[in-house]
């Protein structure tokens, strides 16, 4: 039976990497060529090498990989000697691993996709290097600004840990729940700001023969966004921060509870388009497009992935969660962020200086511009969407980031502990077919955050 | 004369097996070693951990539920895979029209796992799926459901798809064993007044065992794995609620999303003595008295 080699080639491939491996665990090869350095200038901040090549590996995924290439092209006019070596792939991880096992690993590395590397293990591991000295550098438009200070808030952040900044992510994601303008004017329908009026509209909905909501279903993790957005509202930036920090009891929280009742309730009261929960993320959001449903709970990328299946005045926005109560500790503008394509420079990479170079190049106004343009998405340069004409979805979650401001918070726990959000993400699939009820949702969710604070295999992060 | 000949073996044979050697035997080797680690798949920086990993497995609920859909699915696939290519194969002796029919079976052979996944997936989609379609049209649509979101049938639905996909290859293995028995031998029995059922259960299986037998051992082996199907069709993937869990998920997710790479390797260790032991059970078990066709 040669069709069906899934089981093995698993183990080999799972292995295979770690063959190359056996050079790097045996000889060690310090060839530290970080030393290649030339003389730190107010133009050239790291003394990036002039004449070293410059190797850098970019998921080539949903956003293109065209503003790299631009990075490329101006890092080569500042370096007319250097050449840089541009890679747009997929599978990233699976490409690099053996690299990354044997240190020999590229200049700059975009960590994203499926199937990239697991950036806690790297982190962990020791395999980046600290940012710090980028973030503290002029940036190139403003020598008078640090490049810390031309990022959107949040986005230092998301890339430390344990006090280090090792990642600087480019595209900002915010979450948040759709739906189509044009179809809400036909219908006199306004967006809620509370989950009670959210609740009232959907009847309303209802009535007009439209499902109120539909979500990816089979990808639970959909619908945990706007759950713990609720929860963050209420609850506020303490409660984000003591659910990523595993503290006992925190799923079984007053505020938490209120959030998993209020999506609760959408199944309960028969609001979600039924056969919502085995559907993929494509099905859900093309009957959404469709106009079977009017709301869909999804990130800001969703205007892109639905580009070519959504009809001519569709007009999609992103709406910001309603608040959850009265009393919310955030204001209504609060908005979930993240921000995602990890842009990394590898602790023994040849030409680290130049990584570093290249990287103050990428977050420049003109390349976040571009960005804006071709891939459709909001980069984390703050201010690079000024005066562009932009697409409905993408306007509005610039809007919404603009409207939030400082409020802006993320959860770290599905990034720090894999195994809790598996945990969250379960138990959600079954809250929305009402196979469990919300109490037992945070009897379950709080019972996998203990074993995995128990667990001592697991390395544990603070914020 | 003597001498050329074994200079020529060894050199069609060194090349491949040092091949298999470097990429199948090796990996092998190592995933027993790194059972043993505490590897992270990035870090050449390796402790070992003695037995931990393995103690680790018979504490970890999901690793120990999808033993059990493992479990469930060896005792499933092999026994209504074989059922039912022995009856096609059967069934299908006559005419050469009917033979020729023997050539759907094999169609979904032709197919990747990956793509008879996702047709498997539309099949079963709820609103527009073929299946809920097809109960609609004949009047059950209160059969109706979301096959594959509900975690009574998810596991079903899925064994399905693989016995779907297996059944051809073994109509055809069969009905080749069954070509093979002497025409002889059948009229014989034709001819004492055997009906279709006592012919096939006295004469034709009896003498097709051995392919019955292998059977068992291959389908066995597919059974301990359903990976990619569930993968690729279930909610999650692996659910709703894990209750299409299967070894080879939990591995590869361990693996993969987790980076424990030593812990994923004790699962597969696990699972390659496992495998050994139930090829070893399955020709004891139904080993039989070999007839011999003169």
């Amino acid at each position: 039976m040669h069709r069906h080699p899934t089981r093995r080639t698993l183990l080999v491939g799972a292995v295979a990497a770690t063959a190359l491996s056996a050079c790097a665990t045996g000889g060690a090869d310090d060839d530290d060529d970080k030393g290649t350095k030339a003389d730190a200038t107010a133009d050239n901040p790291f003394g990036a090498p002039a004449d070293a090549g410059l190797e850098v590996v970019v998921f080539k995924g949903g956003y293109g990989d065209q503003y790299a290439i631009e990075a490329g092209t101006l890092y080569e006019q500042r370096f007319p000697k250097a050449t840089v070596d541009h890679k747009g792939i997929q599978r990233v991880g699976e490409v690099l691993q053996p690299r990354f096992i044997s240190d020999d690993p590229p200049d700059v590395v975009d960590n994203s996709g499926a199937g990239r590397l697991d950036l806690v293990t790297l982190v962990s591991s020791g395999k980046l290097t600290d940012l710090t000295e980028l973030l503290d550098a002029p940036s190139v438009d403003d020598p008078s600004k640090k490049v810390r200070d031309t990022l959107m808030p949040g986005v230092v952040e998301d890339g430390t840990f344990d006090g280090k900044v090792l990642v600087l992510n480019y595209s900002s994601v915010l979450w948040g729940i759709w739906y189509s303008k044009s179809l809400f004017a036909k219908n006199g329908w306004t967006y809620p700001t509370t989950w009670a009026e959210m609740l009232t509209l959907c009847g309303e909905i209802k009535k007009s023969g439209i499902a109120p909501w539909t979500w990816q279903g089979k990808f639970p993790e959909y619908m945990n966004d706007p759950l713990v957005s609720l929860a963050a509202k209420a609850g506020g930036h303490e409660l984000v921060k003591s659910v990523d920090n595993l503290e006992p009891g925190i799923w079984k929280s007053p505020s938490m509870l209120a959030a998993a009742d209020a999506i609760y309730q959408l199944a309960a009261q028969g609001y979600i388009l039924p056969g919502s929960e085995a559907l993929s993320h494509t099905e859900a959001q093309n009957a959404w497009s469709k106009g079977q449903a009017a709301f869909i709970p999804c990130g800001s990328w969703l205007e892109g992935e639905q580009q070519q299946v959504t009809p001519a005045g569709f007009d999609m926005v992103l709406g910001t969660v309603p608040s959850l109560t009265g009393a919310d500790k955030l204001p209504s503008g609060a908005v979930m962020a993240a921000s995602s394509e990890s842009f990394l420079v590898p602790a023994k990479a040849g030409n680290a200086r130049g990584g570093l170079e290249y990287l103050r190049i990428l977050f420049s106004q003109k390349v976040a511009r571009g960005f804006a343009q071709n891939s459709k998405a909001l980069p984390v340069v703050a201010g690079a969407t000024d005066g562009l004409t932009l697409s409905s979805g993408l306007a509005s979650t610039a809007e919404t980031a603009k409207a939030a401001g400082p409020n802006m918070f993320g959860y770290r726990f599905r990034t720090w502990y894999p195994p809790l959000s598996k945990a969250l993400d379960d138990a959600t699939g079954e809250l929305l077919t009402k196979r469990t009820t919300p109490d037992k949702w945070a009897a379950r969710v709080q019972k996998a955050a203990d074993a995995v604070a128990a667990d001592s295999s697991v390395a544990k992060h603070k914020r | 004369m003597r001498h050329g000949r074994y200079r020529f073996l060894a050199g069609a044979m060194i090349p491949p097996l040092l091949l298999y050697a470097v990429f199948v035997v090796s990996p092998y080797a190592q995933a027993f070693y790194l059972a043993f680690t505490d590897f992270n798949g990035v870090s050449s920086d390796v402790n070992i951990v003695g037995l931990d990993n393995f103690t680790r497995l018979w504490s970890d609920p999901l690793f120990l539920s999808a033993l059990r859909h493992n479990g469930l699915m060896l005792v499933v696939v092999p026994l209504v895979t074989i059922a039912l290519a022995l009856f096609f194969a059967t069934s299908t002796r006559g005419s050469r029209l009917l033979r020729a029919y023997r050539v759907l079976y094999f169609f979904p052979q032709l197919l990747s796992v990956a793509i008879i996944a996702v047709l498997w997936q539309f099949v079963y989609t709820p609103n527009s799926g073929l299946l809920n379609g097809f109960l609609d049209r004949i009047g059950l649509s209160t059969l109706e459901r979301s096959w594959l979101a509900e975690p009574r049938f998810a596991l079903w639905c899925v064994m399905a798809a693989l016995i779907w996909s297996a059944v051809g290859f073994y109509v055809v293995l069969f009905a080749a064993a069954i070509e093979s028995i002497p025409a002889d031998i059948t009229e014989a029995a034709l001819i004492d007044g055997a009906g279709a059922f006592t012919l096939f259960w006295r004469i034709t299986l009896p003498l097709v065992w051995d392919s019955v037998q292998v059977a068992f051992v291959y389908l066995g082996i597919i059974a301990l794995d359903g990976f990619a199907l569930v993968q690729i069709m279930t909610v999650g993937p692996g659910g709703p609620d894990n209750s299409t869990e299967v070894m080879g998920l939990s591995l590869y997710r361990n693996a993969f999303t987790y980076g424990k790479y030593g812990y994923a390797s004790a699962m597969g260790v696990a699972l390659f003595f496992l495998t050994l032991t139930l090829t070893v059970l399955m020709l004891r078990v139904t080993r039989r008295e070999r007839v011999e066709m003169a």
